[in-house]
């Protein structure tokens, strides 16, 4: 059974439609990069695989597991395994990256029917997996994202990844905003990540990312619809040729 | 409906003492009983450290020459009594002194207590005032707090108003900064049917600093009202005003603050905040930043805000895993324990911060006895908060 299918996928904002038609079907430990031109509908469907409300899907399923994904909520969602890095990050002042953090692992723990994590375990937990992208610990006792750097925004995003450890991982435009170091920390957090077990949609506009993070299938969301789909040098022709030649 | 009566002063054998577990916490307690002063054991400390704790009356009686010396004392009628704090010069005080109004009423009750401070020259004070009612029996209580303070003395207020449903509080308080002073006060409405809090804040001295913190939660039906007024009468001084107020059904707030800028206080600094969070259609909050200035050398900024909890914050929570109820907490938590960041009393805050969360889990509607009993960690809310 593949991880996600979506099937025929149409949504709309406002009466808009966003999405006109989406079939993608996402197998268990694979790497797809979706890419395409600015307002083609990639966050859209970022988002609402996640849960995020303001899209109205008028046609079409997402099946994950198996499961109807529409009749989870956007915490049951998470807890069945589905992250969303955001492109952007949002700022929580008064909430510590510790607090969210252990408010959610054990959220999520309960919604397994699991106790929640002892508090040594979760301290020795975050130790680990902030050195991953290398978040500098004197972050994590601070509120979540805020006065944050755009780069330190997006290592918190893929430290809270690793924290949550996620079946499917959708990284919307991670890399979008960094500079080629930090680039390269987080290409290696999410490197780090991968396990026959995990998969990931890595949404992104520029195939630099690819060259840190080597995906199996490269698709092209426009207008719309995914337009094509190939392998690694899919990115390669497209950053060459643009996305005109695709109409 | 003023079937109220008039409160008298309980007998010294109805006295309780209602011990209040501030179990992290040590504080010198002063008790009041329905509004009326209890003279206690006079603490040694306290006396070794020569501060006056006593009526009003006895204090006009016994200690005249302060009331001659001090300055900025506005004048007492003789009938006038209640409560007299006298810290002399050049005394720093630990330990919080803390006053403890407990209003226990079995009959509709109206209250009056009349509170005057004087803190010394360079003196250094924290003080706790809790109003709180042990009963769930209609009261009104008017409660006046008059404040001097001596040039470079400080003063760290905390006021906890924490009622009934039934009952009101009106509490009118006066405080005068001479030169170099500073006052940071934390005023925060817990719970009650009706409170309306009338503070006013006078630089009479240069250099004098405010920094006025406060938090009300209402629910139900009702009613919070703060009037905040600071009057700039000298150069070079200081005020911040920062209110917020969460309101859930179909609860009611109002804010007044003002800022006054006389003539003769340049290089005043000024900021006035007042920011609220509606949970539902039928809160009301009405806020009203009142500035008059009338010197041009001068920094004023204000600022009201009334919204709800941030949508893209619990969407961002809730992808994580955190269900709408909990991120709604820590929002709300968030957004209320600000007003405590500069409280310099850390076992305090701790305590206060039980107490907000308990507020918000609904668990305080009205308290069976003192509010400070709740500062055992909160075990059973779904979120642990740190």
């Amino acid at each position: 059974m593949s991880l996600l299918e979506i099937k025929n996928l149409h949504a709309s904002i406002n009466g808009k439609e966003i999405l006109k038609g989406v079939d993608l079907t996402i197998n268990k430990g694979e790497v797809h990069a979706i890419m395409g031109p600015n307002g083609n509908g990639k966050s859209t469907l970022a988002s609402i695989i996640a849960g995020r409300d303001t899209f109205d899907v008028t046609q079409g399923e997402i099946l994950y597991e198996g499961k109807n994904l529409f009749e989870l909520s956007v915490e049951q969602r998470a807890a069945e395994g589905i992250f969303l890095g955001f492109q952007y990050p949002v700022e929580i002042p008064g909430v510590s990256i510790a607090n969210f953090m252990k408010t959610a692992i054990n959220e999520q723990r309960k919604y397994k029917g699991l106790d929640p994590m002892p508090s040594m375990e979760f301290m020795k937990l975050m130790e680990k997996q902030k050195k991953i992208v290398d978040l500098d610990t004197k972050l994590a006792s601070r509120s979540v994202n805020e006065g944050f750097s755009g780069g330190e925004k997006k290592k918190n995003e893929i430290f809270q990844m690793a924290m949550l450890h996620p079946r499917l991982s959708i990284l919307d435009e991670t890399d979008s905003g960094l500079d080629i170091d930090a680039l390269r920390v987080v290409a290696s957090g999410v490197n780090a990540l991968r396990s026959p077990e995990v998969s990931t949609i890595l949404i992104t506009h520029y195939q630099r990312l690819l060259d840190y993070i080597v995906p199996d299938f490269v698709h092209v969301l426009f207008e719309g619809k995914i337009v094509r789909t190939g392998p690694r040098e899919l990115a390669l022709e497209l950053e060459e040729k643009g996305y005109e030649w695709l109409r | 409906m003023d079937n109220f009566k008039k409160a008298i002063r309980p007998k010294e054998e109805d006295f309780e003492d209602f011990s209040c577990h501030l179990t992290q916490l040590k504080t010198y307690r002063i008790h009041q009983y329905n509004g009326f002063f209890f003279e206690r054991n006079d603490n040694e400390v306290l006396l070794d450290k020569n501060i006056i704790i006593c009526s009003i009356r006895s204090a006009m009686e016994n200690h005249k020459s302060i009331f001659n010396s001090t300055k900025n004392l506005q004048p007492l009628s003789s009938d006038e009594d209640g409560l007299f704090i006298y810290i002399p010069r050049n005394t720093t005080l630990d330990t919080p002194l803390q006053i403890l109004n407990v209003i226990k009423t079995f009959e509709p009750l109206k209250i009056e207590a009349k509170t005057l401070i004087i803190v010394g020259e360079n003196s250094h004070l924290k003080l706790i005032y809790c109003d709180d009612t042990v009963n769930d029996n209609l009261s009104k209580t008017e409660s006046k707090i008059s404040v001097v303070l001596e040039k470079d003395s400080s003063l760290e207020y905390y006021k906890m108003e924490n009622i009934n449903n039934l009952s009101s509080i009106f509490t009118d308080s006066n405080f005068v900064l001479d030169t170099n002073c500073e006052l940071k006060t934390f005023w925060l409405s817990i719970n009650g049917g009706d409170i309306k809090n009338k503070l006013s804040v006078a630089l009479d001295g240069q250099y004098a600093r405010a920094d006025l913190n406060g938090l009300y939660m209402v629910d139900r039906d009702q009613v919070v009202d703060n009037q905040v007024s600071v009057s700039h009468n000298q150069p070079n001084c200081h005020s911040n005003q920062l209110y917020k107020g969460i309101l859930d059904d179909s609860a009611k707030a109002q804010f007044k603050g003002h800022i006054y800028v006389s003539q003769n206080a340049p290089y005043t600094e000024a900021i006035q905040n007042n920011r609220n969070i509606l949970l539902t259609d039928k809160a009301v909050v009405n806020t009203q930043p009142f500035l008059e200035i009338y010197n041009d050398d001068v920094k004023c900024a204000h600022g009201a805000t009334i919204g709800q909890l941030d949508q893209g914050a619990m969407f961002y929570m809730r992808s994580r895993g955190i269900s709408e109820r909990s991120a709604k907490m820590l929002l709300m938590f968030a957004f209320c324990t600000e007003i405590l960041s500069k409280a310099s009393i850390e076992e305090l805050v701790d305590t206060l911060q039980d107490i907000i969360k308990r507020r918000l889990h609904g668990e305080l509607s009205s308290c069976e006895n003192c509010v400070l009993l709740c500062s055992t960690p909160c075990g059973t809310s779904d979120v642990d908060f740190i």
